[in-house]
């Protein structure tokens, strides 16, 4: 299922998808949020004075919103349990904990979230427990840290924080980051186009069915789906299929002065184009069909990626005419309407 | 009865939306689907109870970090005990996600669906969640601007159209959305002159030129013909769908007019028994997210020979005031983009007008309209064409 | 409603397809699917898709993934963000328009690059759920003890479904976790994984891949010697939250099941084999008591093929039990199957596929 042979040593890198998501709430859940951050938990209550903690902003049942948000208690039970370790790495907690769904006094669904004893052997269905609240709310389920065994004087820890005064406001959004990191292995044939960088050299895929060369190489001929495995070296010329002027910085990039321009690079012995950086010429003067050769880094700084071509400069040859210029070449006319 | 090949003849009994704009703050992910999806049941004279089923449909799940959102979303779609399906077919899900929902009536599997298209993009951000950086590739194409860009380069080279052609799109679309209350942007004072010098982000493409990030919703309640026949107030019934998607980059592959949506165009217009779309089709919106992208599509779908699509952008066939084939009155995706919904906003706004509920930008008279989403690289199609008689 | 089938399925499923990406996993089982009943891309009315894109690490993954397909001339397509049983369920919709006759389904997840158990939290309550990151073996674990404590199974009933699934899904190709001899001991002398489960209780984590090839009518009788004939599909969701619903319980399984067996005109239970879609083996309980399909003693043999808790590829399992119990009409194994997919934590949502020969 693979084309050509793996490096011993393969490329691999961190993809990481990480945001820090800004959600709005609403009123429904809103009001929860500005509960904890006033260190009060609520619910809301539908017409038969079943309590839902988190609120519900709909009945599940009938569809119908749940409007009325009602004060629950910080003391509950647990419902059913796990216990967590190691801790998952975006969690809040970084001790081995107890994760359990905990029915709230008042309440009549439970909620989710982790119980802070020492051991599983700790933990247990029926067990009471009491919120835990942070010492700095900001109207987030991280407001509490988790729930711990009930004490012997109850609820204190949710009667001091009820005692503080509440701070105005309603809570209209919160942040909720995300970050999760895959092990990003590029496939055998990329593997292969890589390596090749490194040697100066460009490689494309040769489609089994009509010879139709590819580049990059992704092992696939995508008009036929059928696996193309064989290698072919590339020229280190080509012509400018079609471009784009671009004013904007990118994310990332910030090594590129603007405007700069991106192009569409046929190569020649390849029928589609891959994407290049065109330079060496003023902007004003790249056209399509501008034929064009590759700009090395100097030897000592080549490595396994196409960043080694540093961009394309014109080579001061005849244009290839627009109506033969890009994907056209392979046709040798400006598509077909008939 | 069956009718043709289309099966159980489909009626749009109801449409909502939200307001479109930069960042709903007032509301949740569930508050912002339910705002649509309740006006589209209050349209369609329904409540929860009476739809069978939800077909949700949006763009990559980064946008608001939430992974198979239909799941979450159930309860606030009414949906426990129903069948719900998530569509995803890049930016003409909207459209596609139409489609699925139509195709539950036409295979007489319910009688009456909701489907509905979302994006809560301000809970990250556009430039992020559709182009993630991936490990290995070279990063030197700044998004769907920088995609689409040769691609009209293209187009302008081979039709010779005028520079400007994409300034009075652009113009006209934001003049349309001054008048649909729902539209993302509003700018009464905007000047064709501002357009024109507003700053080149993708040469040629202006920032006036470009849709806007948007929050927003649309839903559609759609029925089988005997909720068609006892809706109480008029419906919108489904002449012709088609959907069609191609490679991203092949040899020969025409990206001005990919073959995929001359095809899609090709299917719907035969099943709608249109053979001249230009005379027979009152109104149109189509997926623009770039102005340049009107004159293309008017070609690639057959209201304007080849290479002649801008004359009609240039001589005012396509405005909504003196135009014989306006498109986009709603203002379009240049006026509101939440990308999800965008599609469906297309479907949504064909059926209005041949409701003839299409408000301050009903195009009078309007019997038969076109609704059309793209996606991918121009890669992914979606239409429909509806009408205000029964097929 | 019109007759449609199964007429062909191509599987892969290994533990990790290192250098193998999505659109080369999928091209030779696309081709085999598709060449098994003399079909070229030009003869399928219709193609469907299911992926994910947090799975993938990649926005619009789904895109490229269409390279497998052969998408040139442009096809009729669509895709799910769901797993392939959705997809396929969404073909058979637009073969019952009765507009085409054929079908391509197909589905796949690689889920080795990344962290499974945790990517999987991003599918709760966005504001008070998923910034706790409660990971998908601690949600299955909330369920299973539950269902422990409720008295309705003990440690050694889980244990014994684990054995099962290992025992039946020798000679399965696909299947991960397979042993003959494994015994109820062995697995509860396990280490526990997420209290209570064992890791022998959790599904075992696949990448791969699944295509299916349906025909309407003659079509299908034309195509395939025996097709599977999907006499009654129907899919239904739960609340999504863990605490407005009873975990030992899965209406929608039930419902699903129901709704199908009135389409088929025979009872969901009332089938010679059943291919399920467990995240571990309490929720193999649950669904089996939901759809009546009884114990490990009972009538209908329960995932011949080791099920999903054999080899659980995300966004492909579901369609997977849907070709195995396609295979086993086909084969002449079985005359009546049940498939089942599920999608979201602790069976929130259900697909049910009964399947018959002639």
């Amino acid at each position: 299922m693979t084309g050509g042979s793996v490096d011993p040593a393969p490329l691999r890198a961190d993809l990481v998808i990480e945001y820090p998501f800004t959600r709005t709430t609403g009123p429904v859940v809103g009001a929860f949020m500005t509960g904890l951050r006033d260190g009060r938990i609520v619910g809301s209550r539908r017409a038969d004075g079943r309590v839902f903690v988190p609120p519900a902003e709909v009945d599940p049942e009938t569809g119908d919103a749940i409007t009325d948000i009602v004060e629950v208690a910080s003391t509950g039970v647990v419902e059913t349990w796990t216990w967590v370790d190691p801790p998952r790495p975006g969690s809040p907690w970084a001790q081995p904990h107890g994760l359990a769904l905990i029915r709230l006094d008042g309440a009549d669904t439970p909620m989710l979230h982790g119980v802070l004893v020492d051991s599983a052997a700790d933990m247990a269905t029926g067990l009471r427990v009491e919120a835990v609240w942070r010492d700095e709310r900001v109207g987030h389920i991280t407001d509490l840290v988790g729930f711990a065994p009930e004490t012997a004087d109850g609820a204190a820890g949710e009667a001091a924080a009820a005692e503080e005064p509440v701070s105005g406001e309603p809570v209209r959004s919160i942040r909720t980051p995300i970050r999760l990191e895959y092990d990003f292995i590029p496939s055998a044939a990329a593997q292969e186009y890589l390596h090749a960088y490194a040697e100066k050299r460009i490689l494309g895929n040769r489609s089994p069915i009509d010879g139709a060369v590819f580049v990059p190489p992704r092992g696939v001929d995508p008009r036929h789906g059928v696996e193309a495995t064989e290698m072919v070296d590339l020229a280190h010329t080509g012509h400018v299929g079609n471009f784009c002027v671009t004013h904007l910085p990118i994310p990332g990039r910030s090594d590129l002065p603007t405007p700069y321009v991106s192009a569409w690079i046929h190569l020649d012995g390849a029928d589609i184009g891959f994407l290049g950086l065109v330079s060496g010429c003023d902007l004003d003067e790249v056209r399509i069909g501008m034929r064009v050769r590759a700009v090395w880094k100097p030897d000592d700084e080549l490595g396994a990626t196409a960043e080694n071509v540093r961009y394309w400069e014109p080579t001061g040859e005849p244009d290839v005419p627009v109506d033969r210029a890009g994907n056209r070449a392979w046709q040798g006319e400006d598509g077909d309407h008939a | 009865m069956t009718v043709g090949t289309l099966g159980e003849r489909t009626a749009v009994l109801g449409v909502g939306q939200t307001k479109y704009q930069s960042t709903r703050g007032d509301v949740s992910i569930a508050g912002l689907v339910r705002e649509a999806a309740i006006r589209a049941l209050e349209d369609a004279a329904c409540t929860w109870a009476d739809i069978d089923a939800v077909v949700i449909g949006k763009a990559p799940d980064f946008f608001e970090g939430l992974m198979m959102p239909e799941l979450f979303l159930a309860d606030a779609l009414g949906c426990v005990g129903k069948p719900i399906l998530r569509v995803h077919t890049a930016g003409s899900v909207g459209g596609s996600t139409a489609l699925v929902a139509a195709s539950l009536i036409q295979g007489r599997i319910h009688r009456r669906v909701l489907t509905i298209g979302f994006e809560k993009q301000s809970e990250s951000n556009a430039t992020w969640a559709l182009s993630l950086p991936q490990p290995f590739s070279v990063s030197i194409n700044a998004g769907a601007g920088g995609y689409f860009s040769p691609i009209i380069r293209r187009y302008m080279a081979r039709s010779g159209a005028p520079e400007l052609i994409g300034c009075m799109v652009a113009f006209k679309d934001r003049q349309h959305a001054l008048r649909n209350p729902y539209a993302h942007l509003h700018q009464p004072d905007l000047t064709f002159d501002q357009v024109v010098e507003a700053p080149m982000l993708w040469d040629p493409i202006r920032f006036s030129e470009t849709c806007p990030s948007s929050d927003g919703a649309c839903a559609m309640v759609l029925g089988d013909e005997a909720a068609g026949d006892a809706a109480d107030g008029p419906v919108a019934w489904v002449h012709g769908t088609a959907m069609r998607s191609e490679a991203n980059n092949f040899p020969g592959r025409d990206e001005v007019s990919p073959q995929a949506s001359r095809d899609a165009a090709a299917e719907v217009f035969a099943k709608a028994g249109i053979t001249d779309p230009r005379s027979e089709i009152d109104v149109v919106e189509m997926y623009v997210p770039f102005s340049w992208y009107e004159p293309m599509w008017l070609e690639s779908l057959g209201f304007a020979e080849r290479d002649h699509g801008w004359r009609m952008v240039e001589d005012g066939s396509t405005n909504l005031d003196g135009g014989d084939l306006p498109v986009n009155c709603s203002g379009g995706v240049l006026s509101s983009n939440p990308i999800g919904a965008s599609g469906m906003i297309r479907f949504a706004e064909a059926a209005l007008q041949v409701r003839g509920m299409a408000g301050d930008h009903q195009v009078d008279g309007a019997r038969r309209a076109f609704g059309h989403a793209y996606g991918g690289g121009a890669q992914y199609f979606a239409m429909w064409v509806v009408g205000a008689d029964k097929p | 409603m019109r007759e449609v089938a199964i007429v062909s399925s191509a599987i892969h499923q290994v533990e990790a397809l290192t250098f193998t990406t999505d659109v080369q996993l999928m091209v030779p089982l696309i081709n085999e699917a598709r060449d098994a009943v003399g079909l070229t891309q030009a003869d399928i009315g219709f193609t469907c898709s299911g992926s994910s894109d947090f799975l993938a690490g990649q926005g619009f993954s789904f895109v490229q993934t269409l390279d497998a397909v052969g998408a040139f001339p442009p096809i009729a397509e669509s895709h799910v963000e769901m797993d392939g049983a959705f997809a396929l369920y969404e073909a058979w919709v637009k073969l019952q328009i009765g507009e085409i006759d054929t079908a391509l389904v197909y589905s796949y997840g690689k889920s080795s690059p990344g962290s499974r158990r945790d990517v999987l939290a991003v599918q709760l309550d966005p504001y008070a759920l998923a910034p706790l990151w409660p990971d998908a073996h601690a949600v299955a674990a909330l369920q299973a003890r539950l269902l422990l404590e409720s008295g309705a199974v003990t440690a050694e009933d889980l244990a014994a479904i684990a054995v099962r699934s290992q025992r039946n899904a020798v000679g399965n190709p696909n299947a991960l976790r397979v042993s003959a001899d494994v015994t109820v001991d062995d697995v509860l002398a396990g280490g526990v994984v997420a209290d209570p489960l064992r890791a022998a209780d959790l599904a075992a984590e696949a990448d791969g891949g699944c295509a299916v090839v349906l025909a309407a009518g003659d079509r299908a009788r034309e195509l395939c010697e025996r097709p599977a004939w999907i006499r009654g599909i129907d899919h239904r969701i739960d609340a999504h939250g863990l605490g407005v619903r009873d975990l030992t319980r899965a209406p929608s399984a039930a419902l699903a099941a129901g709704k199908a067996a009135e389409r088929a005109g025979f009872a969901a239970n009332d089938v010679d084999v059943a291919e399920l879609h467990a995240a571990s083996t309490a929720q193999a309980h649950v669904l089996a008591t939901e759809m009546g399909l009884g114990g490990t003693g009972g009538s209908v043999r329960i995932d011949p093929s080791g099920g999903s808790l054999a080899a659980d590829t995300l966004m492909a399992a579901g369609l997977v039990r849907i070709a195995e119990a396609a295979r086993r009409v086909s084969g002449g194994e079985a005359h009546r199957a049940l498939a089942h997919a599920s999608s979201g934590p602790c069976l929130q949502q259900n697909l049910v596929c009964l399947l018959e020969g002639e």
